[in-house]
């Protein structure tokens, strides 16, 4: 290295290698660009997801500081001003019991944002691991995951939460937990079919050639690698989970009154709506809008992380 | 005793069809800085010799239901798993055939290799970095300290595979097999990779087991070569020896095989007829009679084994090396091969 000579163009900083590859190799202005620039550089182009992204964060930071910008408490009555329409002191309008909307779509987002965030964050790791351990270790670990699977697979949803519902007083916090043991297989399935292709790579191989242990292979090879597609599916998941959480609050077994969920003041509206719109249509609408902003998201990340995708 | 000293190894694989006999009685030994070549045709066991030695076959199926594998005098076939985390890398290191898909993209070059180094020796992570940096130079890459915070999609495939190379030989082992390491490089690249290889084997004096299917490869490297078929060793000997005067007709019809630039005139090629034996049905016989250009009747009947022919060099092959030398004589002069 010392006294070789330097190379004929500064492209080349030392003189160490081949002459044929001297070309190839050799350093120019241009920089390759890392594997998070791609993605950052793809997601940006995908407007919606970004607008998405963006609703979604402004809820979640509404969410957040409720108890300083709700203007009431959420179960504060003023009989004076009983099923009134949006005005000034009550942008939303007010229920049959003179109680803040605002007030109250801002307390029941917290709820559904805790249920969604708490799904995906559960789905992710159970489902995460569970996929990874059945699908690298395969045979009897994958015979044993993959029975577990199917079988929470096929339980009938929206019955078993019911029932469980009907047995046990969901709070925000059980909600999340039954949902998420329910939401898992389909999670642990797309990561499984993942590391079954993953594990058969070569770079698994050279891993172990060079002495790598099983379960450091799965962890730090294979899991990264699955990543991106877990990324995606979660998003997907928090939309299903805030749309569950709904129906079940909306069936009378989640969340209970006067805690305010989405999901219990449409139920409340049910018999006003035709009378009483506003009760109706703003909790129905931040659904809506949260949903199709976690749906948005999920796509951009999705075509942003999909490595086969051409710019 | 030598370094490395396989005996009768068998590696066999138990499927719904029947047992593979991928590998069935191979034997050789390896000293320090000497290179041995394997070679065959696909499908011939080269790939699960060299797994074996690694204790890399999926398990199960794989079975080693004879043989040894003598490391330092160490049986690795008996060794537990954790033993063979230790060997692995450290006193044995691999490169495989794709320098394309044996990098994992989501970790930089450095990455990959420090954590060859760190897993084996009891290093900082900057101490790591710095050996990094440094077998990256070894290998021939411009500019190391960048280099080494790149991921492998910003390497080309020459680089690729000296990355590789740099990552097996990071912890200094005392082996290093490659499994066909300049297959999936183009022509002037593979020149450039094999060099290096010959250049670190001096710096380091690591044993080379190269397994190719390239007999210009191993003629290039090997100081000796062992020529399997459907699993066996069907000749092995000091590599001069079997290239100038191979002893078992399939070696022989390998190097008639395929193009030479050092015949004058014109030389028709011979090709092999047929395709390698089921490693699960093989014929009666010698293995090799369906496709042999000499085949004579006693070979559906005996299963020759390999036999010293000269000092050094063995053969699986019935005939003597006198009738052997008459029937090549004969269909040289038709091929139009002089001398």
């Amino acid at each position: 290295m010392v006294d070789q000579p330097r190379g004929m163009t500064d492209l080349r900083a030392d003189g160490a290698m081949g002459p044929g590859e001297a070309a190839a190799e050799g350093y120019g202005k241009v920089e390759g660009r890392t594997q998070k620039q791609i993605v950052w550089r793809r997601f940006k182009r995908h407007k919606l997801a970004i607008a998405g992204g963006l609703v979604l964060l402004l809820i979640y930071v509404a969410a957040l500081a409720t108890p300083v910008i709700a203007p009431y408490e959420y179960d504060e009555s003023d009989f004076t001003a009983i099923n009134q329409g949006p005005s000034a002191d009550h942008p939303m309008g007010t229920d049959r019991l003179g109680r803040d909307e605002l007030t109250r779509v801002l307390y029941g987002g917290r709820v559904s944002l805790v249920v969604g965030l708490g799904v995906g964050t559960f789905v992710t790791l159970i489902g995460g691991i569970v996929g990874l351990l059945s699908g690298y270790y395969g045979r009897r670990v994958d015979t044993a995951l993959a029975g577990l699977m199917d079988f929470v697979l096929v339980l009938p949803f929206l019955p078993v939460l019911l029932v469980l519902g009907s047995i046990f007083q969901f709070s925000a916090f059980t909600i999340t937990f039954v949902i998420a043991l329910l939401l898992w297989p389909r999670m642990a399935r797309i990561v499984r079919g993942q590391v079954l292709s993953i594990r058969n790579q070569d770079y698994v191989q050279a891993a172990k050639a060079i002495g790598v242990s099983d379960v450091r292979i799965a962890f730090r090879h294979v899991l990264p690698n699955v990543v991106g597609i877990m990324v995606v599916e979660a998003t997907l998941v928090v939309a299903q989970a805030i749309l569950i959480e709904t129906a079940v609050s909306y069936l009378g077994l989640g969340i209970q009154p006067p805690t305010p969920s989405w999901g219990n003041m449409l139920e409340d509206s049910r018999t006003t709506m035709t009378t009483q719109w506003w009760l109706t249509w703003f909790p129905g609408l931040m659904i809506v809008l949260t949903a199709l902003c976690v749906n948005f998201l999920g796509d951009g990340l999705r075509d942003a992380l999909d490595p086969k995708a051409v710019e | 005793m030598a370094m490395l000293e396989v005996n009768d190894l068998k590696t066999h694989f138990k499927t719904q069809d029947g047992t593979v006999k991928a590998v069935d009685g191979v034997s050789f030994s390896l000293e320090p800085g000497e290179t041995l070549g394997i070679v065959g045709e696909s499908g011939s066991g080269k790939s699960v010799t060299a797994l074996s030695l690694m204790q890399l076959n999926p398990k199960p199926p794989v079975e080693y239901p004879e043989g040894e594998i003598l490391f330092e005098g160490q049986d690795l076939l008996k060794a537990s798993e954790s033993r063979m985390q230790k060997i692995r890398g450290n006193d044995i290191a691999m490169i495989f055939q794709d320098p394309m898909t044996s990098l994992n993209p989501v970790f930089t070059v450095g990455d990959q290799i420090t954590e060859a180094i760190r897993i084996h020796q009891q290093v900082s992570k900057g101490e790591a970095k710095k050996r990094a940096v440094q077998v990256l130079k070894d290998v021939g890459i411009a500019n190391p300290e960048r280099r080494v915070d790149e991921y492998p999609h910003q390497y080309s495939g020459g680089m690729r595979q000296r990355a590789m190379i740099a990552m097996g030989l990071s912890c200094n082992p005392k082996v290093l097999i490659a499994d066909e390491p300049t297959t999936a490089l183009d022509v002037t690249i593979q020149a450039q990779i094999l060099e290096l290889m010959v250049d670190l084997q001096e710096k380091y004096g690591t044993a080379i087991v190269m397994i190719t299917h390239d007999l210009g490869v191993v003629a290039q490297l090997a100081d000796k070569v062992m020529v399997m078929y459907a699993g066996r060793a069907v000749e092995q000997g000091p590599t001069d020896d079997v290239f100038y005067d191979p002893m078992m007709p399939y070696t022989w019809s390998l190097l008639r095989s395929i193009p030479r630039l050092d015949t004058a005139g014109e030389v028709r090629l011979l090709p092999i007829k047929g395709t390698p034996p089921s490693l699960i049905f093989l014929p009666e016989g010698c293995n090799f009679n369906p496709r042999c250009p000499f085949v004579k009747d006693e070979c559906h009947r005996i299963d020759p084994a390999l036999e010293g022919k000269k000092p050094g060099h063995a053969a699986a092959c019935i005939l003597s090396p006198e009738e052997l030398e008459n029937k090549k004589h004969r269909v040289d002069e038709e091929l139009g091969v002089e001398g």
